[in-house]
């Protein structure tokens, strides 16, 4: 018997979150979808004014990732309770936070960086140029970890209760507010010359931000609804 | 170390002191200390513990010292708190009255410390369906900060009777068989405290004995053990302080 570092702990929980989530492949793949489909509604139901649709792309890209990342939150800690894993995660001797802060990164990994790879794709259907897709995917790859440590706080929350889903929705998509106004904002302001800087700076310190309290939150609700 | 005749069983808890939860404060007499000459002999201990549930008052004042090298058989009929008890013991559950002791400090004050001593099992068997046995064995030992070897896993899992069931999905294992397997966590686990809750349901006659027998090396090993059974069980020849909740 080896003792393992807690680098090594943290490992397996990601090497276990990932090898699970390749096995039930339609869990990644239906956010990845769903993400696709929201996004393509638009042109449909605006129509085919280019000028209009470049200038709603961000918005449209940001919002349907954002729904699309919502989507997977449930099941974040949901199997887990239910099997009773996650009794075992709340007693071991790794501090629950750190495992909370690798079961986030996971859905990251699962859920939003398929996001960031596929946004490209949607955003040259509203016609956004080269330059702009680069931002988007950007401002993307500093959001959607966002997204996944204040989720994984709603998903605690609601362990446990009937119609989940719905009240994670309304108790998390506030939340991502700020997350939403800088992320869609940053490609609009370069497009406009007033350059990104400022938006870029404030995704990176809410992100820094949830990744310190996020599991602090999360933890306090996973121990109360372990109860 | 076998399972004994009920009838040994019924003696040993008849020697135990008896103890009426909710009117009166009972010690247990220490008798046996086998361990005295370790410094610190880990030691469980309650002091006037309560917990309530929905408004209604399920057990208080309950007093009760466990150390090294025994047992605490904590019994009572359906819906008196036994699960609750143990929950508490975990720091699962918040205690709502009195304090529980590990090694003289309150738990809720060294709980990093704590659980590394511990060592709990639910009625859930915490496996993963879709990952295979050994998968599911590596990774709640990886919670524990260790990384068994694959003999060993192996050598756990034969004395559990499902042997060369490595590779296979604990979805295609049956209930006796899943809870084997994660009774063969215990097997894995270096805590000195186990805290078992119904441990005995879903198995045969011959995984009980394997499983009391596993009990029995672990407190002749300086551990500790907390459990529930509506079973009549022997662990070994080791006789059980008896925890009786009454509603």
């Amino acid at each position: 018997m080896k003792k393992l570092g807690l680098g090594s702990v943290l490992l397996a929980v990601l090497r276990r979150e990932v090898s699970l989530a390749l096995r039930q492949k339609g869990e990644v793949l239906t956010p990845l979808v769903f993400f696709v489909v929201i996004a393509s509604l638009f042109p449909l139901g605006v129509g085919p004014e280019s000028a209009l649709l470049l200038r709603m792309a961000p918005g449209v890209l940001w919002v349907s990732a954002l729904l699309a990342a919502m989507l997977s939150l449930q099941r974040l800690f949901a199997t887990d309770y239910a099997d009773g894993s996650l009794e075992q995660m709340a007693l071991s001797s790794t501090p629950l936070g750190l495992l909370v802060l690798a079961k986030a990164l996971s859905h990251f990994l699962l859920s939003g960086l398929p996001l960031v790879l596929m946004a490209p794709v949607l955003g040259l259907q509203f016609g956004l140029d080269g330059r702009a897709l680069g931002i988007l995917m950007l401002t993307l790859l500093l959001g959607t970890p966002t997204l996944s440590l204040i989720g994984s706080i709603g998903a605690a929350l609601t362990l446990g209760v009937r119609g989940a889903g719905v009240l994670l929705s309304l108790l998390i998509l506030p939340l991502y507010i700020p997350v939403l106004i800088f992320g869609a904002g940053a490609v609009e302001a370069d497009a406009a010359g007033l350059g990104m800087g400022g938006h870029l700076s404030l995704l990176a310190a809410l992100l820094v931000l949830s990744i310190f309290f996020a599991p602090l939150a999360t933890t306090t609700a996973l121990r109360i609804s372990l109860e | 170390m076998s399972l004994r005749a009920s009838v040994i069983h019924r003696a040993c808890c008849q020697s135990a002191a008896r103890l009426r939860a909710r009117d009166r404060t009972v010690k247990f007499p220490q008798s046996i200390s086998r361990h005295h000459e370790l410094k610190t002999v880990p030691t469980l201990s309650f002091s006037k513990l309560g917990c309530s549930r929905g408004g209604r008052q399920l057990f208080q004042n309950i007093d009760c010292v466990l150390e090294s090298g025994h047992w605490l058989y904590v019994a009572g009929a359906n819906g008196v708190g036994k699960t609750s008890l143990l929950r508490m013991v975990c720091g699962l559950a918040p205690i709502e009255s009195g304090e529980i002791f590990w090694n003289g400090t309150p738990i809720h004050a060294q709980a990093d410390a704590y659980r590394q001593d511990l060592c709990y099992l639910g009625h859930l068997n915490a496996l993963q369906e879709s990952m295979t046995v050994h998968e599911n064995l590596a990774f709640t030992a990886a919670l524990g900060g260790m990384a068994p070897d694959a003999a060993q896993t192996q050598s756990v899992l034969a004395h559990f009777g499902v042997a060369g069931r490595e590779r296979q999905l604990v979805r295609h294992l049956s209930q006796g068989q899943k809870r084997r397997v994660a009774l063969s966590r215990l097997a894995l686990s270096q805590a000195r405290l186990w805290v078992l809750d119904e441990p005995f349901v879903a198995m045969d006659e011959a995984g009980v004995r394997m499983l009391a027998d596993l009990i029995a090396a672990h407190l002749t090993q300086g551990g500790l053990a907390v459990l529930t059974s509506h079973q009549q069980v022997d662990i070994g020849a080791i006789p059980a302080q008896l925890l009786e909740l009454r509603a």
